[in-house]
């Protein structure tokens, strides 16, 4: 099976279907990156004044991965599944802020009442859960089910280069590729698995292990989320015509701890890291191409502060019996 | 009827009257029909709802979890019971916690079916009881068919129900035969646990109370008959109570049979320490203290492991005979 790399281009609004489709899906696409990154900014600083019970692993420089893959799903019947690191994926498949802040603030409004709180989040066709691997070949299972009703839906699964040392990964990906299922594994490889980098991690490439099962894997820099829309379209539009699975491999990095606190990495480290960020990057494309992005920052700010308000003034969860 | 062929008319009854059934596990390919033969015939009449499967335990259980909360009713089955330690984290950490974590917004309606227990010379790893790994899972249904009632009927119920459902078959049913009415001088009846799962009273005496109350399930019901008939000879009236549901408790139908006798045996083939016995012992304790004459007795295998020679897992296992000489000393 081939391994498609696919090239880092600086300039990712090449060939729209129309002028008007591109101007809403980039503008479109901005303004989930902004809403995810400002949520996250926002739930660490409840975090660090005591008001987020437990702990949050935030996606904060990983945003390009949940807004160019899930705005490539159809929302009407596709199924997702993610993991520990999934307030992105939820944000960009439901656009619900408030639930979410609800939900991490152990309010009965929640998403899921408070109950699931941050990594145990629902809504329709969405379900993330807290073990790592796990929901990889719980996904595989809604693949069947979907295929098996005729539902047309591809069945999408986040995990991390931490998730591709769990043996299930492995057991899923076999069943998947045996059993024709359209699924897409999506691999968010930010070179860490918790505080341990990959050289510690994993012997040899974890991008090529799927080709032994006969999947084809697709390579690409998280840096441009219209590239990564746009490849994610294509790979979807595949797997829903062969059913057959398929694994997007996206190079990407977190800007923020594992969760919070567990940060080894080096100050020079970080640094370079923050240059590389996608999020004022994609910023500073649009306005090169003329957009003018104050009026939409202005909008989602005030998303999140009323969300955040009655957030936190909903009543508190109530037990699950 | 025998005790397999209950469960396989079961599965196939369940496979003809609901498309959202789907069954698999590893071998169960026709014509060998998996590996004690529960699902036999099934593949031939419904090839795309009956899978043959990799050896990927874990993956299995998570299949039938996906499945389930996208709408199918899966009906796993995992070739030996001590293979269930491969998929605890998809029944504890995913099965029975979407429900719960999600707010009530899903339900996971799957059935884990294995045969455990030991009598068949495999040995330290294929020949265990550890169900008592699961049992007080929260939101996971624990039943086990005994001789008593109708193993297929229970199997149906469980597949039915909306909550993950752990059954354990015994290796050593399968070829007996289902014990439904009154026989040998034994009466049977049966009551309802919460959820509507029966729990067997079987009695070697027709009126009055009996000196003894046997608590046991699964495969150490078949030696019930035997105890109760060789009881009867020592004119000890012996209460025997089946549960079917072993995982949550009955506990008001426990006790009200404890209270009975007030001499309370509960017997399992799996290792004594932390058991169901262990349990039961501590639910009468505080439901039943004033009506216990005697310390509840646990009667289980020592805590080691299953002996592959037939002479040593014949001593290993608890037996009707360990059982008989335990009442008799209680009694006296």
């Amino acid at each position: 099976m081939s391994h498609l790399e696919i090239s880092n281009k600086t300039d990712g609004c090449d060939a729209p279907a129309t002028v008007q489709e591109d101007d809403q899906s980039l503008t479109e696409l901005y303004r989930q990156m902004y809403l995810i990154r400002r949520v996250e900014e926002t739930l660490l600083d409840l975090f660090s004044k005591g008001r987020v019970s437990g702990t949050i692993h935030t996606c904060i420089g990983q945003e390009v991965c949940a807004v160019g893959v899930v705005g490539a799903l159809d929302k009407s019947r596709d199924v997702l599944w993610t993991n520990h690191r999934g307030h992105g994926h939820f944000l960009a498949w439901t656009g619900n802020a408030e639930g979410l802040f609800a939900e991490i603030l152990g309010r009965a409004s929640g998403v899921c009442g408070g109950i699931g709180g941050s990594q145990h989040l629902h809504a329709e066709r969405f379900y993330s859960n807290g073990i790592l691997g796990g929901a990889v070949a719980c996904a595989v299972g809604s693949a069947f089910a979907e295929k098996y009703k005729q539902s047309g839906a591809v069945v999408t699964v986040f995990m991390g280069d931490g998730a591709m040392a769990e043996g299930i990964v492995y057991e899923s990906l076999n069943l998947s590729a045996l059993w024709h299922l359209p699924v897409l594994f999506v691999l968010e490889d930010n070179g860490y698995a918790q505080s341990t980098p990959k050289r510690f991690e994993h012997a040899g490439e974890i991008n090529t292990r799927a080709a032994t099962f006969g999947i084809e894997t697709t390579t690409m820099e998280a840096s441009n989320a219209s590239e990564v829309f746009s490849a994610t379209s294509q790979i979807v539009s595949q797997i829903r015509h062969t059913m057959h699975p398929q694994v997007l491999a996206l190079r990407t990095f977190r800007l923020a701890p594992h969760s919070k606190g567990d940060d080894t990495r080096s100050p020079e480290e970080l640094a370079s890291l923050r240059d590389s960020d996608p999020l004022p990057a994609f910023r500073a494309q649009l306005i090169r191409l003329g957009y003018d992005l104050n009026a939409l920052e202005s909008e989602v700010q005030e998303t999140l502060e009323r969300s955040l308000a009655v957030a936190e003034t909903s009543p508190p969860a109530v037990p699950f019996i | 009827m025998k005790y397999l062929a209950s469960l396989n008319q079961s599965l196939g009854r369940l496979l003809a009257e609901d498309s959202r059934v789907v069954v698999f596990g590893e071998d169960i390919l026709d014509p060998y029909g998996g590996a004690f033969k529960v699902t036999r015939g099934l593949q031939e009449q419904h090839p795309d709802r009956v899978l043959t499967t990799p050896i990927s335990e874990a993956a299995l259980v998570a299949l039938a979890n996906g499945m389930a909360l996208r709408g199918l009713r899966p009906v796993v089955e995992i070739m030996f019971g001590d293979f269930l330690s491969l998929c605890m984290d998809q029944i504890l950490n995913h099965a029975t916690k979407f429900r719960a974590m999600y707010n009530g917004q899903v339900t996971v309606p799957i059935t884990v079916r294995t045969p455990m227990g030991g009598g068949r010379g495999y040995g330290p790893t294929h020949s265990q009881s550890i169900e008592k790994l699961f049992l007080g899972v929260p939101y996971l249904d624990v039943i086990s068919p005994s001789v008593f009632g109708d193993a297929g009927e229970l199997l149906e119920r469980a597949v039915r129900r909306d909550c993950p459902v752990l059954f354990i078959e015994h290796k050593l049913l399968y070829p007996a035969e289902l014990i439904s009415g009154n026989s040998d001088g034994m009466t049977i009846t049966s009551q309802s646990d919460s959820a509507a799962f029966p729990v067997f009273r079987v009695q070697n005496y027709e009126t009055g109370n009996p000196d003894v109350t046997l608590i046991t399930y699964g495969g150490m019901g078949r030696f019930v008959p035997e105890i109760l008939r060789h009881l009867a000879k020592e004119e000890l009236r012996v209460l025997a109570c089946v549960p079917t549901r072993i995982s949550p408790l009955p506990c008001d139908i426990l006790t009200e049979a404890a209270c009975e006798s007030g001499r309370v045996v509960v017997l399992e083939e799996g290792t004594l320490t932390n058991g169901w016995g262990a349990e039961i012992a501590a639910q009468l304790q505080e439901s039943a203290w004033g009506e216990l004459k005697r310390p509840v007795r646990r009667i289980a295998a020592p805590d080691s492991i299953v002996p592959t020679a037939r002479q040593l897992e014949d001593a290993f296992l608890p037996s009707a005979s360990l059982v008989e000489a335990e009442i008799l000393e209680m009694i006296e």
